[in-house]
């Protein structure tokens, strides 16, 4: 396991950025960069994520980064992996997909899709804030059930979209969950990854203050709720074994997990979330869990 | 007005090169500033190198990983994650006035 | 020097359909990167591309994508990347690359798509006209119009050569009639790598993020105006874009330029690059038209002659930029013009026909110019419906009686039982 001092001193992300006071999305992505190294070419589509690179002539990494419309992520790292392998430096130089949950479940889950289905040598980073942030608190298909968003004022009624399911369904090497308040986890996974030759994906939750309401100095307390309640598991799944995370195999155990209302309760877009959803959170976490123990099992 | 057939070719695509502060000052959003306890920042304390817990959770990447641990005042936002996850309370968020 | 025999050159005919020469030219050029997903009539393209990189007579990268709109995504990443990139498609494909079109062109990205032109649905067609060619008008990429397959060959390695060109940049889409010239075999003389090697040289981007050394940010969100900083000054989407109209000007130049050393070089010349022309030189009428429709004209020519009609006909082949000031001087002092469009701008007229009436607006004693619709969605267009559009125009032009109410030639609603 990862410790503080085995994480690269070197920043690759210069300071005074757009991002709002307390973001996630900030902090993952600066730790995935550190993972990474120099030797990365990252593609963003619209997104919080673009910002955070800057306006116009000046931009905020060490990295290079190629800006993409929405859609088209997994297709724009399929341009620059095969434009890579065509010069033959494909080995040298890593391609990291990084997109919003917008881009990833939704608009751009055709592109990922195709992308990963051709055995594109990439990794594709998801920084899941559970909505349209950037263009204002719009519901995605990952906004997990009852939270309100502009676009869904009476909390949403569908369930959150299991991205990583989907990912692992594709036959991939390596899926992943992660999570912004677990950066020394984060930072191992990416490494992970870095080695690894195939599509990669990995989904990190990514607290949002203003999206989520909550005061931005409770980000990492509030992200590691969402672990303790069960409702995000930190796991790997490599060629095909899962294989739960340090941060999260104590909740294997039931008695070990908060109440799924201690995590609710933190942030105002639970605020209405009524009884009845609260019940299928709790047979959710059940689920999910009894199936990690199956699995485990199984293998 | 400028129609020169040489100008138009120096501006090719939206290209952008690595500043630091590309959003200014970002110091100057919150008057409020981690101020670190030596006596009880634990690098500090021991001389080791150790915890650092306020410059791994630091979204902006403005503190430091030294003994003791630095915070530059012109780009930090003040979001009080570093407070909140100093696990020895070494650190309160203070009143600062930023030019 | 034009289509004359050359005694000394060695020549390799083959008989290709337009879909195999572009296909030939793509792998001739070096393309480096190809994202391509098929779609009727452009599928021989791809498949012809796959065969020559699995004989390793094509050492590309081939990404058979799952949508043209991931097709284009991947072209722009690949050519920002620093690879010569090509695509190809149609219709409906190129409808869904549409929103990559001007992110290709605002990046500056050299990228070349084969278009296999046809009719945009609904209902559903297959068949050839130029609506996708038309409706990718007005973006910031160049276009050209091909009359037959060796002018697709040839033509697309000056496209390659004119969109790298530091002075140009842009975009730029070779089209060709679906069916008509896609799976039509003709004779096209294909040249010697090495002559080509010498006229199209390796691609030098602009950009090229593969150079890890330099570290660049490409395509951010870009302010209206101008950003200052001690570390520099960054232009504004405005001059962003002044930049791009700037260049599509002045690639006229460039386009003209590349065409007469091809010529030069090989022996095969499209007219003077922008537009040809046949039996104009003691014409007072033209006929003003592209691609198949220009090409059955020819058919007719001889026989609107006999009449004793002093005609002749302009084939459009660059149809962005429009040619705007070659053809003023051509056209001044002309009497009549009769555009054939196998495109219609809905709402208002044949899209050639307005073009060319704005481009000569303000001339002393303009021509009188008249459009027709034909071959929407593969009607056929034949040499009978030329004859009678000239015919048409002319009536008009004697009484000087300007419509703008669309003709279209070729209809059969006469033949349609539920009409009266």
């Amino acid at each position: 396991m990862v410790n503080v001092m085995d994480v690269r001193e070197e920043e690759f992300i210069y300071p005074g950025t757009r991002m709002c006071s307390g973001c996630a999305m900030a902090l993952i992505y600066r730790i995935a960069l550190k993972a990474l190294g120099p030797k990365t070419i990252v593609t963003v589509p619209a997104s919080c994520l673009t910002v955070l690179h800057g306006m116009q002539g000046f931009c905020t990494t060490k990295v290079s980064v190629l800006h993409t419309p929405f859609a088209t992520t997994g297709a724009s790292a399929s341009g620059i992996v095969a434009s890579l392998e065509e010069k033959g430096l494909a080995d040298e130089i890593c391609v990291v997909a990084f997109a919003g949950d917008g881009g990833t479940a939704d608009i751009g889950i055709q592109a990922l899709s195709g992308a990963v289905e051709r055995g594109t040598n990439f990794i594709y980073a998801c920084y899941d804030n559970e909505a349209y942030m950037n263009t204002g608190v719009q519901r995605s298909g990952s906004t997990p059930l009852g939270a309100f968003t502009a676009t869904t004022p009476g909390g949403k009624i569908r369930p959150k979209k299991n991205m990583p399911k989907i990912l692992e369904a594709h036959g991939i090497p390596y899926v992943a969950t992660a999570n912004g308040s677990y950066p020394l986890d984060l930072y191992e996974k990416f490494q992970k990854a870095r080695e690894i030759k195939g599509s990669r994906y990995i989904h990190i939750l990514s607290a949002c203050p203003p999206g989520w309401g909550y005061d931005p100095k409770d980000t990492i307390k509030l992200g590691k709720l969402a672990n303790d309640t069960g409702f995000w598991p930190l796991y790997e799944v490599i060629n095909g074994k899962l294989i739960v995370s340090k941060d999260s195999k104590k909740y294997l155990d039931p008695s070990k997990r908060k109440p799924i209302e201690d995590y609710f309760k933190a942030q105002k877009r639970f605020n209405n979330i009524s009884q009845d959803d609260i019940e299928v959170y709790r047979r959710y976490i059940d689920d999910l869990w009894n199936d990690f123990k199956r699995r485990i099992e199984s293998q | 007005m400028t129609d020169s057939k040489k100008d138009y070719q120096k501006i090719l695509a939206s290209v952008q090169k690595p500043v630091k502060g590309e959003a200014g000052k970002t110091g100057t959003w919150s008057n409020l500033k981690p101020i670190i306890d030596l006596e009880k920042c634990i690098p500090a304390k021991s001389g080791k190198a150790a915890c650092f817990s306020c410059w791994l959770y630091c979204p902006e990447a403005v503190v430091t990983r030294t003994i003791p641990p630095e915070i530059d005042f012109d780009y930090c936002k003040g979001c009080g994650i570093c407070m909140e996850e100093c696990p020895v309370n070494a650190i309160t968020m203070e009143e600062v006035k930023t030019e | 020097m034009t289509q004359t025999e050359n005694a000394e050159k060695e020549k390799n005919i083959k008989i290709l359909t337009g879909n195999h020469a572009a296909a030939h030219a793509y792998m001739q050029a070096r393309v480096g990167v190809i994202s391509a997903y098929p779609i009727t009539p452009q599928s021989p393209v791809v498949e012809k591309i796959s065969e020559f990189i699995r004989d390793g007579k094509l050492k590309a990268k081939f990404l058979l994508v799952e949508s043209e709109h991931s097709a284009a995504a991947a072209c722009c990443a690949a050519s920002a990347t620093g690879s010569r990139v090509g695509t190809a498609t149609s219709a409906h494909g190129l409808m869904l690359m549409y929103e990559l079109l001007p992110w290709a062109a605002g990046t500056r990205l050299p990228i070349i798509i084969n278009l296999a032109t046809r009719a945009c649905g609904a209902p559903w067609s297959i068949w050839d006209d130029h609506s996708d060619f038309i409706a990718a008008r007005d973006v910031g990429w160049i276009q050209f119009m091909c009359e037959d397959n060796q002018e697709i060959y040839d033509t697309n390695f000056q496209a390659f050569k004119i969109a790298e060109d530091p002075r140009v940049y842009v975009p730029t889409i070779v089209a060709y009639d679906g069916y008509l010239l896609s799976h039509t075999l003709m004779p096209v003389q294909l040249e010697n790598q090495e002559d080509i090697d010498a006229f199209l040289p390796p691609l030098n981007h602009h950009i090229n993020l593969s150079d890890i050394s330099q570290i660049k940010g490409v395509g951010s969100v870009t302010t209206p105006n101008i950003i200052k900083r001690e570390e520099g000054t960054a232009p504004g989407y405005y001059e962003f874009r002044y930049a791009l109209q700037k260049a599509l000007e002045n690639s006229i130049d460039v386009i003209k330029e590349v065409h007469d050393e091809y010529a030069e070089k090989f022996g095969r010349s499209y007219g003077n690059g922008l537009f040809k022309t046949y039996k104009t030189e003691d014409a007072d009428t033209i006929i003003f038209a592209m691609g198949s429709v220009s090409a059955q004209t020819r058919t007719v020519i001889e026989k609107l002659r006999a009449e004793g009609l002093k005609i002749g006909l302009v084939t459009l082949r660059l149809f962005r930029p429009f040619p705007v000031k070659y053809l003023r001087d051509f056209f001044k002092g002309k009497k009549n013009i009769v555009v054939f469009d196998r495109a219609i701008g809905y709402g208002y007229e044949g899209v050639l026909c307005y073009e060319l009436k704005a481009a000569l607006y303000g001339l002393q004693d303009p021509p009188f110019i008249k459009g027709f619709i034909v071959g929407l969605g593969g009607r056929d267009v034949k040499g009978e419906h030329i004859i009678e559009g000239v015919h048409r125009a002319l009536e008009l032009s004697k009484k000087g009686e300007i419509t703008y109410e669309t003709e279209f030639l070729g209809l059969k609603l006469d033949e349609l039982d539920f009409l009266d």
